[in-house]
């Protein structure tokens, strides 16, 4: 068997290789995590299938309805899109997080989802903006919400011959807003110790009638902590509704113990960035309702 | 006899593949590995050994380069996937007379450096920087330029020689 390099142009394409390919296939999007595995020998793929011929797969359209991003759009491309920043700030400041910005000129949201490293920044920003998987294969076309997913470290659940296209975020709704903090030792260039997302929608009263709660690294996947969302919902984010969104972020906690981070550590941080992620995008919201930039 | 054959491939035969880089506006025409990094085709097969191998895994940006004027890192491109664009690395800088760009001019001026190895990569980043307009203060200039690490810890002088190339930028604009 010999190793092969390919660049389909169209989704059909692609599928069929996919499906017909014997041995391990990985598939190339900006190959800031692959390159690394393939030079340590982790990965020995037969085949690497690269997807930024594909189109639609690279870039950002704005529609009525939301936003379409291509899955292999790189996190630079994100970084600089008003409209995202505007409607999404959490996905955009998750993206601007990941790595150095050369790395952002490659890396990018289909790559740091199917990686599926439980410490990857924009999936729980992805998550609670309610983004859709658009995924392709051999039976056509299905949507994902994005936290169906990864399934454990490494893992996800894409059958055979199947990728990502784009990622499809709804309009948001008026006096919505998001954001996305981690928690690193130093300033810059690091990985995740513990991530928290946090969308919200507030009604013209200034309250919470809708929100979603993300926590990353802090468990095998990135987790959708609904009783989390739930302890808001209803509030204008008073100390009470904080406290028990500290605590529903907490009691979702099962993390890894290492050097980056006790158990302990990061269930205590889990509910604190929960806390300030959730203040953060309720002052956004407020802001848009202003008229004012955040 | 002895066996010399020490190393064993790790990884299955690969099919060369037929590519054109496009490098400092001249095309290359090269048969390659496909696992083959855009890093290792630049210094190993087209001799230009400006760019630097430091960690090869996406951290240090010693290898920094510009592809269609965004800087990349050629350590996590394939050279496969950087063909049809135009690829600039540290030896098309300066210019055809020799003149250094603003950037290498200001990096000597302000002894932006102290062994050197990591500020090829340095200089195409902060190039970049200047281009994208991330130096509206010392502390943008250090966010964005923090991909790029110096084992020297010339850190100080390398945002003087930022600060005064985008200054100067923005004076003649």
């Amino acid at each position: 068997m010999s190793l092969s390099y390919a660049s389909p142009t169209t989704v059909n394409e692609a599928v069929a290789l996919l499906t017909g390919a014997t041995g391990l296939t990985k598939i190339l999007s900006g190959g800031t995590d692959l390159l690394v595995q393939l030079r340590s020998g982790r990965v020995k793929p037969d085949i690497i299938m690269d997807t930024k011929k594909i189109p639609g797969i690279l870039g950002i359209i704005e529609t009525e309805a939301g936003f379409v991003i291509g899955a292999a759009t790189p996190g630079a491309v994100i970084g600089e899109h008003a409209g995202l920043a505007a409607a999404y700030p959490g996905i955009v400041e998750a993206a601007n997080l990941i790595g150095s910005t050369q790395v952002q000129g490659r890396a990018s949201l289909a790559g740091n989802l199917c990686n599926a490293s439980p410490a990857a920044d924009s999936v729980p920003a992805m998550i609670t903006a309610g983004a859709i998987a658009i995924v392709v294969g051999p039976n056509g076309q299905r949507a994902v919400p994005v936290e169906q997913i990864v399934i454990g470290p490494g893992r996800t659940s894409l059958a055979r011959g199947e990728f990502i296209l784009e990622f499809k975020l709804p309009k948001p709704a008026a006096r919505s807003s998001g954001a996305y903090l981690r928690f690193i030792p130093r300033t810059e260039m690091d990985i995740a110790v513990v991530g928290a997302a946090v969308n919200v929608t507030l009604d013209a009263a200034g309250v919470i009638t809708h929100a979603r709660v993300s926590l990353g690294a802090v468990a095998p996947t990135q987790l959708l902590v609904v009783d989390g969302a739930n302890a808001i919902i209803g509030s204008k984010l008073d100390d009470a509704a904080l406290a028990k969104l500290d605590a529903a972020a907490r009691a979702v906690c099962n993390p890894i113990d290492d050097k980056r981070g006790t158990i302990d550590f990061r269930i205590k941080v889990a509910g604190v960035l929960a806390r300030r992620a959730a203040a953060i995008a309720v002052q956004r919201a407020l802001g848009q309702a202003a008229g004012t930039k955040h | 006899m002895p066996d010399t054959n020490f190393e064993q491939p790790q990884t299955p035969a690969a099919t060369p593949l037929a590519m054109t880089l496009h490098v400092n506006g001249r095309d290359h025409l090269m048969a390659l590995d496909p696992r083959t990094t855009l890093l290792d085709a630049l210094r190993e097969h087209l001799g230009l050994t400006g760019t630097k191998v430091g960690c090869n895994h996406g951290t240090c940006g010693a290898c920094t380069v510009h592809i269609d004027g965004r800087r990349h890192l050629a350590c996590l491109v394939l050279a496969a996937a950087a063909q049809r664009r135009n690829i600039g690395t540290i030896e098309g800088l300066a210019g055809p007379d020799g003149a250094l760009h603003p950037m290498q001019a200001a990096f000597v001026a302000h002894d932006a450096l102290q062994c050197g190895y990591c500020t090829p990569g340095q200089i195409m980043s902060a190039v970049a920087c200047v281009a994208e307009g991330h130096t509206g203060s010392d502390a943008e200039i250090r966010e964005y330029m923090s991909g790029n690490l110096c084992r020297c810890g010339a850190y100080p002088n390398i945002v003087a020689a930022v600060r005064e190339v985008a200054a100067n930028a923005q004076q003649r604009s």
